[in-house]
């Protein structure tokens, strides 16, 4: 018990750490690096909690997919630092205004403030059922049996946007030289190298 | 409960388009550009015959673990989604040949498209709608930007994208709010939940409104319709085609089936909603229209108008209010299929023209053309005996029938107001000078839809038998 709460301990305290430097952080770069991190560490959370399910989800899909996504873009645009904390000040009272209010309805699910009925806290003293069963499991049992259906249909959603992303964007423009492996692997030597006598001083025609 | 083979026999006609569509897209990537026509009229062809396989045969009944939904009207509303798809994807190789933009992507997006209007309308559950919705929204935004070298098409596919997706923003937040309060997303016990007492919550009341106006969005009734005039202005034409058939039949399809079906028991509440959007979007399609001078714009009003009186038709909450609402979609989806075809056929100098000034004298250089055009418009200015008449009047007498008596004669109005630019495009045609003429194209498509769709309309009064049985059939599954 010891063990899981200093574990607890050290993952939530560098979650805070570098979602602060994120924020903080000078270079661009490094504040996706620390996304990073803190989507590991947030990961680990789930891990802790039982959740193992959404902590594999987070790992590649925020870490695999987003956070490189993240990482490409800040490398390819020209960001300029300076510009971009100019704003800064102006925005901050919006920013904290709905950081408060994130921060207050949290409260009021977990029955800090407020009235007790319904919440989390009281939820939680009621004892919710949790089955034996991890929640992979759980998920996969239901996924290809009752919601086969919609499983399919997520599917042909996903082929949609594929369709639809290269339809939109792919052009196919002359003149481009692509590498044909089949034409270089068929070439023939007689075709490619000419045996030439070149002459002293008189160079090759 | 279907499971098993059951589930899969009854959706056999989802299973059949979707296997269809990947094999035909593998088909296009392997071939390249060369596939295109094979793979726009395969395309064709199996939604014709995705069509013919819902009725062959006929089966109801609930699969997936009741996450799917088959009855008459699901099958009714399929069948009007498929056969509009079909002809809109033929209505469509002339103009993309034009403007350069012919690729196999388009018909299998079409079909997509489809499939998901399909899933729609077959839902029964509040996943099975979000997961359909997607699927043929997602598809519909990229081919509204279709002609990505063309910047309205693109601001057309980038305005309906940012829309719709708050539409869906708001229907799932409704959704999330009915989940919570009803303690299910399916529809059965959603409305046992409300028989059982939930309907008092305020919570399920606002997850309603929220649902609702997700789904007027898709449907563009006003005060939801913003986006529609510049998305069918800016979309290339055949695809302003499909927007103002397909979609509207599928979403309005699953509006039936969610409000008379879970959420029968607040038809108190539901019913304000729509006859207040029904009449908004009558009037605003009724006056907005006049001043356009884009043809393309002018029928965005227009499908906005008819919306309205779809959606009263939906509000009376009766039999024959439902019945009024299959009538009326399935003679709207012809008129508006048959007046683009029109429009696709207006070409000057080898380029697509798209104002209503270009139809001047269009009577005397091209007569078969223009009074296919003017049966039309007749027909949606509702002039008896052609086939708009018959749809209005079903609606107005099941929304009289129903009590609505105020809207319904607000509609009257409006459409008596609405016909001024209905009759405005006759005198265009008939009456105007000519002043440089049209091409004459040789006789496709288009003009093929155009004249089957004007004699639908003009003969419809001699043989309205089998629309109104099928509609009568597919309302008397919801009122059991």
């Amino acid at each position: 018990m010891e063990l899981q709460a200093l574990a607890f301990y050290v993952f939530a305290a560098i979650t805070v750490v570098s979602a602060a430097m994120v924020v903080g952080s000078r270079n661009p770069v490094y504040s996706v690096l620390y996304l990073i991190l803190a989507f590991f560490n947030a990961a680990a959370l789930f891990l802790l909690l039982g959740a193992e399910f959404i902590a594999m989800i987070l790992v590649i899909v925020y870490v695999g997919a987003v956070a490189v996504l993240f990482l490409f873009v800040v490398m390819m645009l020209d960001i300029n630092l300076t510009e971009l904390k100019q704003g800064f000040l102006r925005y901050l009272p919006v920013g904290a205004t709905i950081g408060v209010v994130l921060l207050l309805e949290i409260l009021f699910a977990l029955g800090v403030l407020g009235a007790s009925k319904g919440t989390v806290a009281e939820l939680a003293a009621k004892g919710v059922p949790v089955s034996s069963v991890e929640n992979t499991r759980a998920l996969g049992r239901v996924l290809y049996t009752q919601y086969f259906y919609l499983f399919q249909a997520a599917g042909l959603v996903l082929l949609v946007a594929m369709i639809g992303a290269i339809v939109l964007t792919l052009r196919q423009r002359p003149g481009v030289r692509r590498q044909n492996v089949g034409d270089q692997l068929y070439r023939r030597r007689d075709k490619a190298v000419t045996v030439v006598k070149v002459p002293t001083r008189g160079g090759v025609r | 409960m279907a499971t098993g083979i059951d589930s899969w026999t009854l959706a056999r006609p989802e299973i059949f388009l979707a296997a269809a569509t990947c094999l035909l897209l593998i088909w296009g990537v392997v071939r390249g550009e060369r596939s295109v026509n094979l793979v726009s009229g395969a395309t064709a062809l199996a939604l014709v015959a995705t069509a013919a396989l819902l009725f062959l045969p006929f089966r109801e009944g609930t699969a997936f673990a009741s996450l799917f939904v088959v009855d008459r009207l699901t099958a009714t509303m399929k069948a009007l989604v498929l056969v509009s798809s079909a002809v809109a994807l033929l209505m469509s190789r002339a103009y993309f040949e034009k403007v350069g933009a012919w690729r196999f992507e388009y018909p299998i997006l079409l079909a997509l498209a489809a499939l998901g209007m399909m899933l729609m309308i077959s839902a029964n559950d509040l996943m099975s709608v979000y997961v359909g919705l997607e699927l043929q929204s997602l598809a519909l935004y990229v081919v509204a930007s279709f002609q990505r070298d063309d910047a309205r098409s693109t601001e057309a596919g980038v305005k309906y994208f940012v829309l719709g997706s708050v539409a869906s923003g708001l229907l799932l937040f409704g959704a999330s709010l009915i989940y919570g309060y009803c303690g299910s997303t399916q529809f059965a016990r959603i409305s046992q939940a409300l028989l059982e007492g939930r309907a008092a919550e305020l919570g399920v009341v606002v997850g309603l409104v929220f649902f609702v106006t997700g789904l007027a969005f898709k449907v563009s009734a006003v005060p939801f319709h913003m986006w529609t005039p510049d998305v069918y202005e800016g979309a290339p034409t055949p695809v302003t085609a499909l927007f103002a058939a397909a979609p509207k039949v599928a979403a309005i399809s699953l509006l039936v089936s969610v409000l008379m079906g879970p959420f029968k028991p607040l038809f108190a509440q539901w019913q304000q909603i729509l006859v207040a959007a029904a009449v908004l979007s009558m009037l605003l399609g009724a006056v907005a229209a006049i001043r356009q001078t884009n043809i393309k714009r002018l029928m965005a009003y227009s499908s906005i108008g008819n919306v309205g009186y779809i959606l009263l038709g939906l509000a009376s909450g009766t039999e024959k209010g439902v019945q009024g609402v299959v009538f009326f979609l399935a003679i709207y989806v012809v008129m508006s299929l048959g007046v683009f075809a029109v429009i696709l056929t207006m070409q000057r100098q080898g380029k697509m023209v798209e104002e209503i000034a270009d139809l001047a004298g269009l009577a005397r250089t091209r007569p078969m053309i223009a009074f296919a055009m003017l049966l039309f418009m007749f027909s949606l200015a509702g002039i008896p005996p052609l086939a708009g008449f018959w749809g209005k009047l079903y609606i107005f007498m099941a929304a009289i029938e129903a009590k609505l008596v105020i809207p319904a004669v607000l509609g009257v109005l409006c459409s008596v107001v609405a016909s001024y630019y209905y009759l405005r495009i006759v005198k265009v045609m008939y009456i105007d000078e000519p002043g440089v003429a049209l091409d004459r194209t040789p006789i496709g498509v288009n003009a093929i839809v155009a004249g089957v769709g004007a004699a639908v309309v003009a003969l419809f009064s001699l043989l309205p038998q089998p629309l109104g049985t099928a509609a009568a059939a597919a309302a008397k599954g919801l009122f059991p």
